[in-house]
């Protein structure tokens, strides 16, 4: 599943991106990685989403948050 | 006094600022938002027998870099002259800023780990280890700060002069033998060649990671050890080095970061976001109204006291005619009328200051995001358009922290239309002339306007590039706070000193000018202004502008000496009727009867005409040499103003024309 079909309050690990090539340097670099925990704070039905990583929030924009593949924690 | 050059380096709204600030005195501005410093800035400070330089520069979440603001950053960093690094660091967010950290670390320049918001932790009861910090990292100086409260200052001081005797540090972070076996060839290979200075290991991990300008620097790919860029494994290793590090070092993690999270489930909701942000814009400028106003009374009597004691002394002393005019019609009318908005100009950023320093800025990047969207940019682009209800040059300035260029551009052509705090003087006045009790609200329409007229434009010329949509949000959002008393200080008593300044220089001599313009005409000094050479000028445009109800040549006199300010349009009908407490309810009275007794049929349509037009038309001059600057382009700047007079002459027009129509 991607980030963006997520829920909120909802624990998920992340798989890969698949994004550009800018794009995914930046969200490295800020420590979404292979196997990363986030947590999914908020949403807008079709829009941006808030995410908690490594103990910060970031604001992600729907073309991100598609392009997140995830997986539930459990 | 021996030298050293210091640079405070650090991830974005980690308190470089305040840190800057507080060691070396000076007053920069410093709010709760991801990027307020988009230049870097110098100052100094002095510690025993050193003079240090220190440079406070943008915030960067790594070295690799994209936008301009990241590049002069790269560039502070890199440059030979910097002699110490100190990395300040947001000891709240430990994990996420020490990846910038272990970056900074293979530079092979000294670097001083400053811990700042220490205060945070603590009041989230987590330790942090700091004897086994400094272990990890190389035996760096790891020093807590706080510099809001200024401590830590004088041990930070010592710890730069001292770990500058003593040198960089070895290596931290081991790449497991594949890499550093590709690490070690590359650094002899660069050791032999090319550039002498710069760090072997840095310059050969960077090759590896495919850094663009580094690659071009050294174009080793040919034999065969830089065959890929392993940037991937490489940021991998070293997250997985903080993991470690937070591991042995952050105890007590957990805690009382819920208040933020409650306050972001009201102010970021999915629905009511937008209803929020535009109540609180409201807000601010209901206070900026109601009690600047009630304020500006106390302004206008004592400049009715001014102006009348100093045309009484200056008759005592048997001025000359032309003298009394040019002080008490031109400068006293001009710049004083200016001066009686302080109060409003006071409460309009003391509630943006509060509003920066909230932490709630990023949120309005969030909550706009789908607004801006459909104009093909970020949430992002909305920060700079806020700053530009105070002021256009600093909001253009921000549009730095946009990744593409042709997004700053296109948030550049549009930042003008948000009301600057200069317009004010302009509604306050014609609204107050023509809308009796419907004042306020003639004037706060204004902003909604300027704002739906600026996303509009964004939007509509998206579409006709054919609306593509690749602009996604990513913005840090900061923790909530308390906004500090001092920050806020700092950035109220920086615009009014701006305010203030302006009305010395700018207005004064455009107040000058434009009583020379009007008191002189072809044969001399004149009694009859419409004999004058402003009038001349004027009456050329005057059939362009009657339709939009503006056709008489006093009003155009004072559009175009707007362009210098727009506060002197006001000054320039202060001193076009000699109204010296213009914005006075008797001074109010005598300027609406002075436009009447010209023309009979003005009434408030074409004041809101008038109000309209000086919204939307050419901003000031300043605000058009810095777009100058940040497109680089003359072309686009000068376009930029044939659009903006084009538009605002239409909306004028339309407005006025529609307007005689329903209300004959």
């Amino acid at each position: 599943m991607t980030l963006f079909e997520g829920k909120v309050k909802e624990e998920y690990e992340i798989k890969g991106f698949i994004l550009e090539q800018s794009i995914t340097r930046r969200l490295e670099a800020l420590g979404l990685n292979d196997g990363t925990k986030i947590i999914l704070m908020n949403r807008k039905k079709n829009g941006a989403l808030i995410i908690k990583v490594r103990g910060t929030r970031l604001a992600l924009g729907k073309q991100i948050a598609q392009s997140i593949e995830v997986d539930k924690c459990k | 006094m021996k030298p050293i050059r210091v640079a405070f380096v650090g991830n974005p709204n980690c308190g470089k600022t305040t840190l800057f600030n507080a060691v070396t005195g000076s007053k920069l501005k410093v709010a709760n938002w991801p990027g307020v410093t988009v230049e870097k800035k110098e100052g100094e400070a002095f510690y025993e027998d050193w003079k240090l330089t220190v440079v406070d520069t943008p915030g960067i979440y790594s070295l690799t870099c994209y936008t301009i603001e990241e590049k002069v950053t790269r560039q502070a960093v890199m440059d030979d002259t910097i002699d110490v690094i100190v990395n300040v660091v947001d000891a709240s967010s430990l994990e996420r800023n020490l990846y910038l950290t272990l970056q900074l670390l293979e530079l092979g320049k000294p670097v001083i780990l400053a811990l700042n918001m220490m205060d945070v932790v603590m009041e989230r009861g987590m330790e942090i280890d700091l004897h086994r910090l400094p272990e990890l990292l190389g035996n760096i100086p790891v020093i807590p700060v706080s510099a809001t409260k200024k401590t830590g200052l004088s041990v930070l001081l010592h710890g730069v002069v001292h770990h500058y005797e003593e040198g960089p540090k070895g290596t931290v972070v081991y790449y497991g033998d594949v890499l550093e076996e590709k690490i070690k060839k590359l650094e002899q290979f660069i050791g032999e060649t090319l550039l002498v200075h710069g760090n072997p290991r840095w310059i050969a991990i960077k090759l590896l990671e495919g850094d663009e300008e580094v690659v071009k620097n050294y174009p080793s790919q040919k034999n065969g050890i830089g065959d890929k860029s392993y940037e991937k494994e490489i940021i991998q290793i070293k997250y997985g080095y903080i993991e470690e590090v937070m591991k042995e070092c952050l105890h007590h993690k957990a805690g009382k970061e819920e208040a933020t999270d409650k306050v972001d489930a009201l102010l970021t909701h999915p629905v009511l976001g937008v209803p929020i942000f535009l109540l609180i814009m409201l807000f601010v400028f209901f206070m900026t109204f109601t009690v600047g106003d009630g304020l500006k009374g106390i302004f206008e009597q004592g400049l009715e006291w001014i102006s009348v004691n100093v045309e009484a002394g200056l008759y005592a002393i048997h001025g000359q005619p032309w003298l009394i005019s040019l002080i008490i019609d031109g400068i006293i009318a001009g710049v004083g009328g200016i001066l009686t908005f302080l109060p409003n100009i006071f409460i309009l950023f003391l509630a943006l200051a509060i509003l920066e320093d909230s932490g709630y800025m990023s949120r309005v990047a969030y909550v706009m995001d789908g607004i801006m969207g459909r104009a093909g940019l970020s949430g992002k682009a909305f920060l700079p358009m806020i700053l530009g209800f105070g002021c256009t040059v600093p909001a253009i300035m921000a549009t730095r922290a946009l990744e593409r260029q042709e997004d700053r551009l296109k948030t550049m052509l549009v930042v003008p239309f948000m009301s600057c705090s200069a317009r004010l003087p302009i509604y306050i006045l014609f609204a107050g002339m023509f809308f009796e009790k419907y004042h306020a609200l003639a004037a706060f329409s204004m902003y909604g306007i300027g704002m739906a007229v600026a996303v509009i434009v964004a939007q509509v010329l998206h579409k006709w590039e054919g609306g593509e949509a690749k602009n996604p949000l990513l913005i840090e959002l900061p923790e909530y706070k308390r906004p500090n008393v001092r920050t806020i200080w700092i950035y109220v008593w920086n615009k009014l000193k701006d305010y203030l300044t302006k009305a010395g220089t700018t207005i004064f001599l455009a107040s000058i000018l434009i009583w020379a313009v009007l008191n002189f005409g072809p044969s001399g000094m004149i009694e009859d202004p419409s004999l004058s050479f402003g009038a001349s000028i004027g009456k050329l445009l005057v059939p362009i502008m009657a339709p939009a109800g503006l056709g008489m040549w006093q009003i155009i006199v004072a559009l175009i000496s707007g362009i210098s300010a727009k506060e002197v349009v006001v000054s320039s009908f202060a001193v076009l009727f000699g109204a010296a407490n213009a914005h006075s309810p008797e001074g109010m009275d005598r300027l609406a009867e002075a436009v009447r007794d010209i023309n009979p049929g003005f009434g408030p349509l074409n004041a809101y005409a008038l109000m309209l037009f000086c919204l939307l038309y050419t901003p000031c001059i300043a605000a058009i040499a810095t777009i100058k600057k940040e497109s680089r382009s003359w072309k686009f700047t000068i376009g930029t103003i044939a659009f903006q007079l084009f538009f605002a002459w239409t909306a004028a027009v339309v407005v006025f024309q529609v307007g005689s129509f329903i209300f004959p």
